[in-house]
């Protein structure tokens, strides 16, 4: 329990700021966010999960409380390489390629109204609200022209593979006090740890945020396998071939006899 | 019925996965032909990763030639000795093509290698194919006469030095020839994620010579050890076997070759080959036409 009483502290001080910040009448409102599924079991026959993401934003003077409200659900980055297909001489091939160092796995913008009707856009650039805003932080230098096409096409590429997602009117407001998100994942996400940050907005400036983790995560025989094929690749690949073999002689044997 | 892949790391219909082995084990018991040109452009069609898709293909075209050679092994179609020449050859030329694999990967030129690769093996083999059994349709049906036996072997082939006796396949040749020719098989093998039947069958008849009755039991044969030795490969460097997509590949074409090998037994082997042709010379067309048109997506992702 040692390891706990730093937390627990932290937790004591937390507190006792909220109970200031109240007690002096602080303008800053507070958001407490709450998500349905602290962890998404992937197991088999996973097709795809929806997660709701709720709470509420406390405004302690209490004045105005029409807050429009913004969620980022982003999945663990990934450094990839985008390769991009020409036509060279009469067939498409790989051409140019550039290198991204942060791309997310996944990335999922939901809000109460469409984002430029809330934020301007230097705001919206700030805290990524939308898929044109993601820092995918390019590797090496290349014109600002080719960035833009090479980000371009990765935005376009994952949105349809519903990896990237841009969810107007995807947040419920509700007596200007309570929210709720529906954000879906699709079945070919990336496994690890997502946060879901959420954010108050009122005359285009963000008041308030607070973060959310979920992690998604393989159970059972799905993560027996994937570790299995990780670690013991040797094993792996002599069960596959052994399993292979096993069906192969059984179905002879079997349609042999009868 | 909903599956979820656990290293391609998606869900996918499971009757859909296993129709299609089913589809590939009735190519294999009736052509000798692993399927993996069939079932690895169709699992990447339907939304399964490249390398996934090649390294489970290997995984089950093993399952579907054991029941295949099993079946040609109790009528005595399979050369053991050919075989084994040829499997020696496969090793070594699955070696060079792995070398020549993450060469070709590197500079990002892989797709378009493979599609060119399948464009032209599949339509010069499939145009020769054609030719032959269209000829050999027409002598029988305009004279009625059953054609001469007149199978030959390539002048070059007649060239080697050092020959063995290949009593089954009726052959008294040099034994590099097969060893060359499996060497050459095993590279494209590696490169295009195939078991290589396809090459093989045709090369046997045209190229060795060897009697028919023992091209599809002993391409078979060649097709089992390749592909288990690809599916090493797969599991040791990319980690990209499924056992799961393998599995329902499996269950699907090994019941197909079953099924294709009776077919087999019953169909004049002349209108084999022309069906073999013309799904061979299908293929090829289709992806001809794939490598000219502008691509569904023209940006790829690679981890790095």
């Amino acid at each position: 329990m040692t390891l706990a009483a730093p937390w627990r502290f932290a937790f004591a001080l937390a507190c006792l700021f909220a109970l200031c910040g109240q007690s002096n009448g602080s303008p800053d409102p507070v958001l407490v966010p709450e998500v349905s599924q602290k962890e998404v079991q992937v197991r088999q026959g996973f097709t795809g999960t929806e997660l709701l993401l709720f709470g509420a934003v406390i405004d302690p003077s209490g004045r105005e409380k029409d807050f429009d409200v913004i969620v980022v659900l982003k999945g663990p980055t990934q450094s990839i390489r985008l390769r991009e297909k020409r036509q060279i001489g009469g067939i498409w091939m790989n051409a140019e390629s550039t290198a991204f160092r942060s791309a997310p796995s996944y990335f999922a913008v939901a809000s109460s109204r469409p984002i430029d009707q809330i934020v301007d856009e230097k705001t919206a650039a700030i805290f990524e609200f939308g898929t044109e805003f993601i820092q995918l932080s390019p590797a090496g230098s290349i014109d600002p022209e080719e960035q833009a096409r090479f980000r371009a096409g990765l935005v376009d590429l994952r949105e349809r593979q519903g990896l990237y997602r841009t969810i107007e009117d995807g947040v419920q407001v509700r007596e200007g006090v309570l929210y709720q998100a529906r954000i879906g994942l699709p079945s070919n996400v990336q496994t690890g740890q997502y946060t879901a940050e959420t954010f108050a907005v009122r005359d285009g400036r963000v008041l308030a945020s607070a973060v959310a983790e979920v992690s998604v995560r393989k159970v059972g025989f799905e993560r027996f396998v994937e570790v299995f094929a990780d670690r013991e690749p040797l094993f792996y690949g002599l069960v596959a071939i052994a399993l292979s073999l096993f069906m192969g002689w059984l179905a002879g044997r079997l349609f042999n006899r009868s | 019925m909903d599956v979820y892949l656990p290293i391609a790391n998606l869900s996918v219909n499971g009757l859909v996965i296993v129709a299609l082995g089913a589809l590939t084990g009735i190519l294999s018991g009736l052509f000798g032909v692993g399927g993996g040109f069939l079932t690895t452009p169709l699992l990447i069609f339907y939304g399964i990763p490249p390398t996934v898709a090649a390294a489970s293909a290997a995984t089950q075209v093993t399952g579907a030639s054991v029941s295949g050679v099993l079946a040609h092994n109790r009528r005595g179609g399979v050369d053991y000795r050919m075989g084994g020449v040829l499997v020696v050859g496969g090793i070594v030329g699955a070696l060079i093509g792995a070398a020549l694999f993450s060469f070709f990967q590197s500079i990002g030129q892989i797709d378009v290698v493979i599609n060119i690769l399948y464009v032209f093996m599949l339509g010069s083999i499939g145009a020769l194919m054609m030719r032959e059994a269209l000829a050999a349709l027409n002598i029988r049906q305009s004279k009625g006469l059953k054609r001469a036996a007149k199978r030959r072997h390539h002048p070059l082939v007649a060239a080697l030095p050092y020959r063995w006796r290949f009593y089954r396949s009726g052959l008294y040749i040099s034994p590099l020839a097969p060893l060359i020719l499996g060497t050459g098989v095993g590279i494209l093998t590696m490169l295009m994620g195939v078991g290589g039947g396809f090459m093989l069958v045709p090369a046997m008849l045209y190229i060795l010579g060897m009697s028919g009755k023992v091209v599809v039991g002993t391409s078979l044969f060649n097709i089992l050890f390749v592909t288990m030795a690809s599916t090493m490969t797969h599991a040791l460097t990319t980690k990209a076997v499924d056992l799961v997509l393998a599995a329902l590949l499996l269950v699907g074409s090994v019941l197909g070759a079953q099924f294709g090998t009776r077919i087999a037994l019953k169909l004049k082997p002349d209108w084999l080959r022309l069906a073999l042709a013309t799904i061979v010379l299908l293929v090829a067309l289709r992806m001809l036409f794939g490598l000219s048109i502008q691509p569904d997506e023209v940006y790829s992702v690679i981890n790095l």
